[in-house]
């Protein structure tokens, strides 16, 4: 099969993916997709196993059985170029995981020199772009350590967004965030939406999932047990876990 | 007696042991003796420029060479060791267990007289080289565990950050992991390099040519040609010199890591 992206089916396309550590069954059969251009909200109790669906995604988790298709590309496949396919895929997690013995912009320039064999003009040009729409322009010199929790979170979207990505993860992107922090990396988030970025977004902000979300998935028990519009799956549950989550959430 | 009290007397106590100490010392020794056998200013005369050009040059030149192969030894060796290929580990684990468990004294003795003989190998360098092959060994064995050390402390999340941006693990450990392990064990590492000037010192049991002596050797040779001990004074400030320095560096860099960056 041709590993060159298509533009003519789902960005994620996931089925009967499972996954175990050890005897801990904790993916148990997830079919799963999002269409391009699409905002899907993946919520659901804590251990429910959503993160490692979105990790499963770009493979930071190998899968125990079960497929699952990128942009037409089997990721699954032995024979796919991993490295490639992730610089198509953002990835933005809880803990940031910015480099912490490199400043901003290196942030941001590294994996474009590194992994998309860019020149570094090329790479830093990109990356002020891209820190300029996250609104930290002035913070390129910064290391990670001299900004706040939600700037940090901010960059790495930035950072992620330099590699020119055709879909973005985000791992409950402000969880670690104080409350009074979250406001601006979800207001990036929606304007990443807003720009038409496909998005799979694990969190617990469902005034956001109600909002952006194109579609609201919800996980329990390492099944999908019930997904559609967010005004529906948020407002109007069928099913008794779903009622049972979101009366101890909202 | 009041709790106030009794601390007072028993510091007073320990100041007076102290000083009856110090008097009994001072009353004792052989003032004469002492000036003359380790403070000889003619003695010492003599070993200059020698301790100097050749035998502290020498130490430091040794320490570098070893220093510097045994962090490239450690660094293959601790990626060996936590390699997924199981072979190279368990090598690794056996190669590290071996060289941390003997004493340094005897790979020296080994590599300068047991290996030429049995191979017949003249080793680059003379005894010196052979030595300082054998140092290299012992270093490597060391350093190979505060590398891994090292590694192992830099967070998961790293590697899996860069691995999400499309970074081969190649470049993930060049340019996120090593970097951010090295900071981390740059107190150690600079441990290791004490422990390493002070080594330098057990190559006087592989024999060595005259201008190849460092200061151990120097300072012995010295001491046995003018049956005076001020060449080993000498020595040890020499050492001194370049280890507290070093030493207070990593106090420095310890109480830096404490703080956070
Ligand atoms: N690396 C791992 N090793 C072992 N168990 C894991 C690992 N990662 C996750 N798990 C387990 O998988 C289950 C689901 O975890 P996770 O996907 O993080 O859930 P969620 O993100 O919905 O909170 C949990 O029970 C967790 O303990
Ligand atoms: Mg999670």
């Amino acid at each position: 099969m041709a590993a060159t992206p298509r533009t003519d089916v789902p960005a994620i396309e996931v089925r009967d993916l499972h996954k175990s550590f050890g005897d801990n069954e904790v993916l148990k059969g997830i079919d799963f997709h999002v269409d391009q251009g699409e905002v899907v909200c993946v919520i659901g109790p804590s251990g429910s196993g959503k993160s490692t669906l979105l990790r499963c995604v770009n493979r930071l988790e190998e899968p125990t059985s079960g497929t699952i298709i990128v942009e037409g590309v089997d990721i699954t496949d032995e024979d796919t170029d991993l490295d490639k396919v992730r610089t198509r895929i953002g990835m933005v997690f809880q803990q940031f995981n910015l480099f912490p013995h490199l400043n901003v912009l290196r942030n941001l320039t590294l994996a474009q020199i590194r992994a998309k064999k860019r020149g570094r003009a090329e790479a830093e040009e990109i990356a002020r772009r891209n820190l300029a729409k996250v609104g930290l322009a002035e913070k390129a010199d910064a290391f990670p350590s001299q900004l706040s929790g939600g700037q940090q979170q901010r960059v790495a979207i930035a950072r992620a967004l330099s590699m020119d990505p055709d879909m973005m993860l985000f791992d409950e992107p402000t969880s670690a965030l104080d409350p009074e922090l979250v406001g601006d990396v979800l207001d990036v988030m929606k304007q990443l939406a807003r720009d038409g970025m496909t998005m799979m977004v694990v969190t617990h902000e469902m005034g956001f999932a109600r909002e952006v979300g194109d579609r609201v998935v919800f996980m329990d028990g390492g099944v999908v047990v019930e997904q559609g519009k967010p005004e529906d799956v948020l407002g109007n549950p069928q099913h008794e876990r779903t009622q049972g989550f979101l009366s101890k959430v909202l | 007696m009041k709790p106030t009290t009794r601390k007072r007397l028993f510091r007073g106590a320990l100041y007076a042991i102290f000083i009856i100490a110090v008097v009994v010392v001072a009353v004792l020794a052989d003032w004469e003796a002492i000036q003359s056998n380790f403070f000889d200013l003619d003695v010492a005369a003599e070993a200059f420029p020698g301790i100097i050009t050749t035998a502290a040059k020498n130490t430091v030149v040794y320490t570098a060479i070893a220093f510097v192969g045994g962090m490239i030894g450690g660094l293959i060796l601790a990626l060996m060791k936590l390699s997924p290929v199981g072979p190279y580990r368990w090598l690794a684990t056996a190669y590290i267990e071996l060289f941390r468990g003997l004493p340094a004294l005897l790979v020296i003795f080994g590599f300068a007289f047991a290996v030429p003989i049995a191979f017949q190998w003249r080793p680059p360098g003379g005894s010196a080289g052979a030595g300082l092959i054998a140092l290299i060994v012992v270093a490597a064995a060391y350093i190979a565990e505060t590398i891994r050390a090292g590694i192992e402390a830099v967070p998961k999340g790293q590697v899996e950050a860069a691995r999400s941006l499309g970074m081969r693990p190649s470049w993930t450990l060049v340019s996120v992991v090593l970097p951010q392990a090295f900071r981390i064990i740059t107190p150690p590492l600079t441990n290791e390099l004490v422990i390493l000037i002070k080594d330098t010192s057990l190559l006087f049991i592989a024999g060595m040519a005259l201008g190849d002596r460092e200061l151990t050797t120097f300072a012995r040779d010295s001491v046995s040609s003018q049956a005076n001990a001020t060449p080993l004074v000498l020595a040890a400030l020499m050492y001194l010199v370049i280890t507290l320095p070093l030493t207070q560096l990593v106090a420095k860099l310890e109480r830096h890591n404490k703080r956070g960056r």
